[in-house]
């Protein structure tokens, strides 16, 4: 080490070093979780407005919600463009800025340095302009809701023409926003296969590694992958807007009447093609964290070894890879030949046996256990049976001639939403719960928990379920009153004021939440730096919170990931780093 | 504080044989692979549905294409040498090589310059056709990762020194990860000469 | 397990094919149920059973037998391939690969745009006429070319599409400006009207719009005293702009001897009404 480098680290850093520009794995896994939650926040803000005009088209808003929408709308009621405009940018905020900065940047970030041995990660500078060009995207995004014609509202899918075609600005910032995610995407990427690959501590072999690490590592190559054909599928849209070209814009469109005269030749199938490309990895992106997340809670609080912990390895080795070859189960109405049809199918249920895989060891690894029901546990435990049934629901989706009759209704939107809401977001809230211990050295309340966790899984359930129901009598998604016009929804438009009341009950089932995370910061229960007797490195070798660098001295592994209840052993848990007696 | 240290920066992992720095920049590589794989799809996607499409040695001046191909073929080659310069320790040969390497790049992007304004004089623009737009995308998006790789030339040339002096195996690192990355950019030169200029 | 399907919202089916998607829908859904129900079943007795306060001592090595969940996991893989290999495959290949070539079918255009559907038949002599897009105005919206050969007796209809009963419907879908889907819940229909593209789909209804409304009444799907409004509805099902919700179109279903009737007049009325499109048509 250089004399430089020494004196670095030993001058105590300023404060905007410290925290604002920080290179420090927990400093930045923090600037991103509380980021990404206050996108969240926004993204059900956004969603709550949806909600009062699918069960009250034409209403007009009571005055004090009004009054947040600002000139969006006119005594009270907002129109048709602005509510497609919430509905792109609930989307796109609640993937790419909710959940994927919250369970890579923010879980992974500061989880998988402290559960492999790591002092940091292996790029601490990239890591930190990983963060700064996520922020700056997710500032450029909410940022257009104020300009004129306000947001992106062509879905978070974008599909030309409509999305070319939409004279307003917000598309382009919607754009120049996804190439900055994407960068901060690829750099994080990277940075955490490195990181794994790299700075294992000594004895931390693959198969020692908590299921977590590798769910952020098949993450990692997913996005890795994946994002690039999204990004050049964005520059490619963005010529279309801003140069003329006609990359998917065919020839001989008419709009509104008037011939639109531009060479053509386009394509707007092949937006589809490189957006779902990435879009179905995608979805492993979101769910693979949050399984992680659960496993560690689940082997934690039943208190005893994962069951079939290769297995899940190898489902989410497989799982990573078939995720690639999908895609056109999205596809399946564009005129797709039986050939092409037959082969995607085929993957899609392909891909769904090694999620059963995993969903069962989880499930069986509880047999035996001896579980205790802390807050964690239930949003863990909870997880399984939702996540259940959102994957359960994607069968008929990947089964093409069902899905002549599901596709684009609100079967699609409850499908995905119970593997994204209740599914991820509960996988995510019982990571919140487990590792506040770590980050604060003091534990959330119990009592706040479950007040947050009941209400919550009702109100998840009433909002979701009926959509399936919705979705069956073909009622089509993105519709501004709901559907209300058509007589095949009359049968079952009286759920739409059911889910929207849900929906705004769970807004309120936040509020503990928000109380006890501020809260418990300065006045949670103090705790030693191994609350919930774990055997994990980020436990067992770290003070709570661990200081820059993480660990006192770099600790060595004897054994795997969830050694607990060894048969004659004195205590229940075995920590990675203890030696194991001959 | 010695923990805080980041290991395998300068020396291999054992079990892995491999610097962070490399590992990295192979990833990197991978997903250019998937960036430049995805818009050479949309080619071909956007050829096969096209009712014309023209022949690239009918619009586009091949001769200028050819001497720029030689220059980044001599840029590569010269970034080799600027590396092996350092293997030996000789470091005003490895700045001198550097430079050069620097300079081809920089006449690669001169030509390219001439060769973007003569189609704009001729009133041919990315919105021309489809043939048009997909060459400004895929040379422009080349020319900017030339244009990346040449600014991380002219820093280590500006103020590369000092690590070299202090991290001597680290700046080695950094300037064959460097050339990793400057092969591929060239690589790609080399794909889309064919592809958008003789087929 | 369709009853239970239909008490769940699916509607109604009308037509031929519609029955082996429903078959499929069926399946998979008691699929879906005996694996909820059979792993929740577990699920709660292994929560209630494996609790800290009743077990407070885990086992280490938890459950020894691994046949359990193998066979789960081959039972569920085998049941996918089935339904793969018996229903959803072939039943696709049908769709797009065997469009009816028989005489009696009825070929219609449908062209999308924001936000209506344009329904274009060729009329008695079965062959369209061509349209062109610098034709298009407010009296001729697909820009059909009167002047052209076979297009004298065509027939053009905003937002209603007219079949017959127990005839094959060919549809050759396609969109003059964005993305669009063509949605008809009660035949199990939908196909996205791509533009630059024409996509053919094919259907064969079997009841008639009078017949679908006094089920859905025996059904209690819809009240007797607003019988007159019901209709098969095409709904658009991809977002397509700020008319996207609205963009409702309708089909009406008759018995064949009035279908004919129907085209012979409306080709007729066009005929007569064909000369003042044609004086358009030189103003242009
Ligand atoms: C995290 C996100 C996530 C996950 C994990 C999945 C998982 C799956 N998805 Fe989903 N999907 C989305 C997010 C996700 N999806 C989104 C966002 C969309 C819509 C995008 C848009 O159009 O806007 C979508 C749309 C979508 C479609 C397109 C539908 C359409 O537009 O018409 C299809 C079609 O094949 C599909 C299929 C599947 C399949 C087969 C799985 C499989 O991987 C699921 C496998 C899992 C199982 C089979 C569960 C096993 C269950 C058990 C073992 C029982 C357990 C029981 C108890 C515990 C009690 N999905
Ligand atoms: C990860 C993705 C994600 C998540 C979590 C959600 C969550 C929710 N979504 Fe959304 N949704 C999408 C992704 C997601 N959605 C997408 C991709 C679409 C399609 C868009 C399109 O058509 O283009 C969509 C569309 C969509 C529609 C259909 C609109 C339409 O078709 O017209 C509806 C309708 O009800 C809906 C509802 C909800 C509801 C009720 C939730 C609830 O579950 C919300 C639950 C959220 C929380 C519980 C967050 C709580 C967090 C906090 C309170 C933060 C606390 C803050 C601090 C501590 C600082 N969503
Ligand atoms: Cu047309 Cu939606
Ligand atoms: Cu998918």
């Amino acid at each position: 080490m250089t004399p430089s480098e020494k004196s670095a680290h030993s001058k105590p850093l300023p404060f905007w070093k410290r925290y604002i520009f920080s290179t420090d794995h927990k400093v930045i896994g923090i600037q991103y979780g509380v980021t990404a939650l206050i996108f969240l926040f926004i993204g059900f803000l956004l969603m709550m407005f949806m909600r009062w005009s699918i069960a009250f088209p034409g209403r007009p808003l009571p005055e004090w919600a009004a009054a947040l929408l600002g000139p969006n709308s006119t005594s009270g009621i907002f129109g048709p463009e602005f509510y497609n405009q919430l509905g792109a940018m609930h989307g796109t905020i609640m993937i790419f800025l909710g959940v994927v900065p919250l369970a890579v940047g923010g879980f992974g970030n500061y989880v998988v340095p402290l559960q492999i041995g790591a002092p940091d990660m292996a790029f601490p500078k990239i890591n930190m302009m990983s963060y700064w060009a996520f922020l700056t995207g997710g500032l450029l995004m909410l940022f257009s809701f104020f300009i004129e014609g306000g947001a992106a509202k062509s879905g978070w899918t974008a599909y030309p023409p409509l999305a070319v075609l939409d004279a307003d600005s917000g598309q382009t910032i919607w754009l120049v926003g996804m190439v900055f995610l994407i960068t901060s995407s690829l750099l994080g990427a990277i940075n955490f296969i490195v990181t794994i690959i790299q700075l294992r501590a000594p004895g931390l072999t693959w198969m020692r590694l908590p299921f977590f690490v590798w769910s952020e590592l098949v993450t990692a190559f997913i996005l890795l992958l994946a994002f690039p054909p999204l990004e050049a599928a964005g520059v490619l849209q963005l010529m279309d807007r801003i140069a003329d070209t006609n990359f998917f814009m065919p020839s001989g469109l008419v709009v509104s009447g008037e011939i639109r005269e531009a060479a053509g030749g386009g394509s707007p199938l092949l937006w589809q093609h490189l957006f779902w490309f990435l879009g179905h990895p995608e979805v492993y992106v979101l769910i693979l964290p949050a399984l992680g997340i659960v496993a560690e809670i689940i082997a934690n609080n039943s208190r005893k070894p994962l069951w079939g912990y290769r297995s899940m390895v190898y489902s989410s080795l497989f799982l990573g890879f078939m995720s690639f070859v999908v895609w056109s189960h999205h596809m399946y109405l564009t005129g797709m030949g039986s050939v092409m049809n037959a082969f995607f199918q085929t993957t899609t249920m392909i891909i769904s046996i090694p999620s059963v895989i995993i969903l069962s060891a989880l499930i069986l690894s509880l047999w035996g256990g001896s579980i205790r029901f802390t807050v964690p546990m239930l949003f863990a435990v909870a997880f399984l049976p939702m996540f259940g049934i959102g994957g359960l629901t994607g069968l008929p989706l990947g089964i093409s001639t069902s899905d002549i009759h599901l596709h684009d209704t609100y079967y699609v939107i409850g499908h995905f939403h119970y593997v994204v809401a209740p599914g991820v977001i509960f996988g995510l809230f019982g990571g919140i719960y487990y590792w506040f211990p770590k980050a604060t050295g003091r534990k959330m309340g119990t009592v706040l928990g479950h007040l947050h966790f009941w209400p919550t899984l009702i109100c998840m359930n009433v909002i979701f379920m009926p959509m399936f129901i919705q979705g069956l009598a073909g009622v089509s998604r993105r519709l501004y009153d709901g559907g209300s016009a058509y007589a095949h929804a009359q049968p079952v438009l009286h759920w739409n004021a059911v889910i929207s009341m849900a929906a705004w009950t769970m807004a309120i089932a936040q509020i503990p939440f928000i109380l006890n995370f501020f809260g418990s910061i300065f006045f949670g229960k103090k705790v030693e730096s191994n609350p919930w007797e774990a055997t994990t490195l980020e436990w067992t070798a770290a003070p709570s919170p661990p200081p820059h660098g993480n660990f006192p001295e770099i600790p060595t592994v004897y054994c795997g990931p969830y050694e607990y209840s060894q048969p004659n052993s004195e205590t229940d848990f075995h920590p990675q780093n203890q030696p194991v007696e001959a | 504080m010695s923990t805080a240290e980041i290991q395998y920066i300068e020396t291999p992992r054992p079990d892995t044989g491999l610097t962070n720095g490399k590992i990295g920049i192979w990833l990197f590589l991978a997903s250019e692979v998937m960036l430049f794989g995805a818009l050479f799809s949309a080619y071909v996607l956007l050829r096969v549905g096209a009712e014309t499409w023209p022949m690239g040695r009918d619009v586009l001046n091949i001769w200028l294409a050819l001497v720029n191909t030689v220059v980044l073929i001599t840029s590569s080659v010269t970034m080799v040498l600027a590396w092996a310069a350092l293997m030996k320790n000789n470091y005003s040969e490895h700045k001198k090589f550097l430079a050069l390497t620097f300079l081809c790049g920089l006449i690669f992007l001169g030509i390219k310059a001439v060769e973007y304004g003569q189609k704009f004089s001729h009133d041919l623009f990315p919105s021309t056709n489809n043939f048009l737009a997909i060459y400004f995308v895929l040379t422009g998006l080349h020319g900017l990762h030339v244009l990346g790789g040449m600014i991380v030339m002219l820093y280590f040339l500006l103020f590369g020194r000092k690590n070299w002096v202090e991290r001597p195996k680290m700046y080695t690192n950094r300037i064959e990860n460097t050339g990793l990355y400057w092969h591929f950019v060239d690589l790609v030169w080399i794909f889309l000469f064919p592809v958008l200029y003789l087929l | 397990m369709i009853e239970l399907l239909h008490k769940l919202g699916l509607p109604l089916n009308a037509s031929a094919h519609g029955g082996e998607i429903d078959a499929t829908l069926g399946w998979l859904h008691l699929l879906m149920f005996a694996l909820f129900i059979g792993w929740s079943l577990v699920f709660l007795f292994i929560l209630w059973r494996f609790r800290r306060s009743r077990n407070p001592q885990a086992s280490y090595v938890g459950v020894k037998n691994h046949s359990i969940s193998l066979s789960i996991e081959v039972v569920v893989a085998l049941a996918e391939a089935g339904i793969l290999i018996l229903l959803s495959i072939p039943l696709w290949a049908e769709r797009v690969n065997q469009m009816p070539t028989d005489e009696n079918r009825v070929e219609v255009r449908v062209v999308a745009q924001q936000f209506a559907w344009n329904m274009h038949y060729p009329g008695p002599d079965g062959l369209f006429g061509t349209t062109s897009p610098d034709m298009i105005s407010q009296t001729n919206p697909i820009g059909l070319d009167r002047d052209s050969p076979n297009a004298a007796d065509d027939i053009v209809s905003i937002n209603w599409l007219y079949l017959p009963k127990g005839r094959p419907a060919v549809l050759h879908l396609s969109s003059m400006d964005v993305i669009h889907s063509f949605s008809l819940p009660e035949m199990r229909v939908k196909q996205d009207c791509i533009p630059g593209m024409s996509v053919p789909i094919w259907f064969e209804p079997t009841l008639t719009t009078e017949e679908m409304r006094d089920m859905k009444v025996a059904m209690g799907d819809w009240e007797e005293d607003k019988k007159a409004f019901l209709n098969y509805e095409i709904a658009c099902a991809q977002l397509c702009g700020l008319g996207h919700y609205q963009m409702r179109g309708f089909m009406e279903v008759m018995e064949p001897e009035a279908f004919d009737q129907w085209v012979e007049t409306e080709s007729a009325k066009a005929q007569e009404s064909g000369s003042g499109e044609e004086d358009f048509g030189e103003f242009e």
